[in-house]
């Protein structure tokens, strides 16, 4: 019976990706960004870090595409490089949220005694704005690439954790998870075979948006000069570094900063497009 | 009711201690001595082991803990390592641009989001409707900071419409420091209005296709009456949750945007305090914002008990 429900969600999940052509625009924008990143060494025309005093502040067009930075480098193939972090904190963030979330909501939801000391938790941790902890944490962890992601996780995992905890409060209570635990299938089997699997289309909703609140938040880190080492090309550390141009060469901002809400908000159609179609309840109020 | 009410005091205060045990965890993830990290690698070392005392940090953790509980209960977080002053000193002198940029930008996000939201719900599927939801998406997508940096730039160096940046100097009236906050509260107000206008929007569309709304409009009512008086009166408890929600965001955003705008706020003070590693500041700074949206979302619970007769839990 699970395995059949399971089925059919993930049916619905390729039917929805083929039909709604939002989600699909959001992925295929999404997807080009990300295949740019991936193959930066082959699209990029320079070397991100490639200075070239003599080009310093030049125009978009001609030479370079998008302009150069104030040593002379590429904006375009600094952004691309660029992408590969700010992607990477994004997926990271979404994977490692899920996990820790995952954890936390099964735990919670199906059994009573931990629901309410992980539910307190969650409460807490909701109570700090998401930029503060996370400043917090990447001043105690230190400001590498992982502990950023690290740091985002443990900022977003509330929210995957709340969104499972109620889904599992929900199926546990399922005739279909009452005769598994009848016909003495163990607990970890039926927390991951009859439990998790028929939550994950939720989940991956909610890992898209946590991917583009994460982007979104490595951004505001970068920019404040409390995120990955400066030095590292990220779309936030690219604006940090440009706003002491602004007005003079204006793309060194617009370029990373048009990258950020391009893949944002993708990530954002294609995650509302998806809870749409999974849910038709709320495709009808939201 | 009085057991509800009992209970969500309780829950409020285990919420409150557990807010208090993050905290104290956080800090202590620093690698290494937290005394030494804070006096920096030219410190001596006699100077080390007196902070490390004056801290508590020679203790055993559990005695750490229960020291670090006993002061917040009675009021005392600690002092800050660079000002040398009380933590809640200096976290109040920074507070006013922080708490006045909060409440325009909550002010300015509802003026625009409220409206969108009704209008939207009431041509629900139309091209406004579309077009609000769009937009409320980009709004959504857009760092704060990004677009503080653009507008700055157009509507105050360029056209002068508004004051750059800063508070005014240390003599500014608090009409002048107010002016200073227009256009940082516009930045975070439009940025953060896409999720109240979502919020307007979805609960509008529940209460209009309810039962005395159709029993308005059947006695032959203005429109006008029924959205606004019948329908939006309902529809607004839940956008007074959405807005007591955004506190967290804005709080994050205004940490955010205060940078842009070289404002001395909370934001400053705690980026500044990670950069010097004042971390009785982080703490308390941490306590505080997160205590604070604790306490206003327990008050607008009890709002709701107050003033919704179908509350009754």
């Amino acid at each position: 019976m699970a395995a059949s429900v399971s089925a059919a969600m993930q049916v619905s999940l390729w039917q929805v990706l083929i039909q709604r052509r939002s989600v699909l625009i959001g992925l295929i924008i999404l997807a080009i960004i990300a295949l740019a990143a991936i193959f930066a060494p082959l699209i990029a025309p320079y070397e991100p870090n490639a200075m070239s005093i003599r080009d310093r502040l030049t125009p978009p067009g001609g030479q370079f595409l998008l302009g150069s930075d104030e040593f002379g480098r590429d904006v375009f193939s600094r952004a691309i490089y660029a992408g590969r972090v700010s992607l990477s904190v994004g997926l990271g963030t979404a994977v490692l949220a899920s996990l820790f979330g995952v954890l936390l909501g099964l735990l919670g939801g199906f059994f009573r005694r931990l629901d309410g000391p992980i539910s307190r938790l969650i409460d807490a941790m909701m109570a700090f704005p998401d930029i503060l902890l996370a400043i917090a944490l990447v001043a105690a962890l230190g400001g590498s690439l992982f502990n950023v992601i690290l740091a985002l996780s443990i900022v977003y995992a509330p929210r995957i954790a709340r969104v499972v905890r109620a889904s599992t409060l929900v199926i546990r209570e399922l005739p279909y998870v009452e005769a598994a635990k009848a016909l003495g299938v163990s607990t970890p089997n039926i927390l991951v075979h009859h439990i998790l699997r028929n939550i994950v289309s939720q989940l991956i909703v909610q890992a898209t948006f946590i991917f583009a609140y994460a982007m979104l938040a490595e951004a505001g880190l970068s920019f404040l000069g409390v995120g990955v080492d400066p030095s590292t090309p990220t779309w936030g550390t690219m604006i940090n570094a440009g706003r002491a141009f602004v007005g003079t060469a204006d793309w060194l901002i617009l370029v990373p900063g048009a990258a950020i809400v391009l893949c944002v908000l993708s990530l954002q159609i294609a995650g509302d497009g998806l809870r749409d179609a999974l849910d038709p309840r709320l495709a009808k109020e939201v | 009711m009085l057991r509800y009410i009992l209970n969500r005091v309780l829950g409020m205060i285990i919420v409150l201690a557990i807010v208090v045990t993050v905290v104290f965890v956080i800090v202590r993830l620093a690698p290494g001595d937290p005394a030494a990290l804070m006096l920096g690698p030219d410190a001596m070392p006699e100077d080390v082991v007196e902070l490390r005392a004056r801290l508590g940090l020679d203790q055993p953790i559990i005695a750490q803990f229960l020291r670090f509980v006993g002061q917040i209960a009675s009021g005392d977080f600690g002092e800050s390592i660079f000002f040398d002053l009380p933590v809640l000193e200096v976290i109040g002198q920074r507070a006013e641009p922080t708490i006045f940029l909060t409440l325009f930008s909550i002010l300015i996000a509802t003026s625009i989001a409220v409206p969108i939201g009704i209008v939207s719900a009431y041509y629900r599927g139309g091209l406004f409707d579309q077009g609000s939801i769009s937009g409320a998406m980009l709004a959504a997508s857009i760092p704060s900071f990004w677009m503080g940096l653009i507008l700055q730039q157009y509507l105050a160096t360029d056209a002068g419409w508004f004051p750059v940046s800063g508070y005014g100097g240390p003599d500014a009236s608090f009409a002048d420091r107010m002016g200073h906050l227009v256009l940082p509260s516009i930045v975070l107000g439009v940025v953060n209005s896409a999720l109240i206008i979502r919020f307007t929007r979805a609960s509008m569309l529940d209460v209009l296709s309810d039962d005395y709304v159709r029993t308005a409009r059947s006695k032959g009512m203005s429109e006008r009456r029924v959205v606004l008086r019948h329908a939006f009166k309902n529809a607004l408890i839940p956008v007074v949750t959405v807005i007591g929600l955004t506190f967290a965001l804005l709080i994050s955003g205004a940490v955010v945007t205060e940078r842009v705008f070289n404002l001395p706020g909370i934001g400053s003070l705690v980026v500044g305090a990670v950069l010097r590693r004042d971390y009785p500041v982080i703490q308390g700074t941490l306590l505080v914002v997160a205590g604070l949206y604790v306490v206003i979302n327990f008050l607008i619970d009890m709002v709701y008990l107050a003033i919704d007769p179908r509350v009754r839990y």
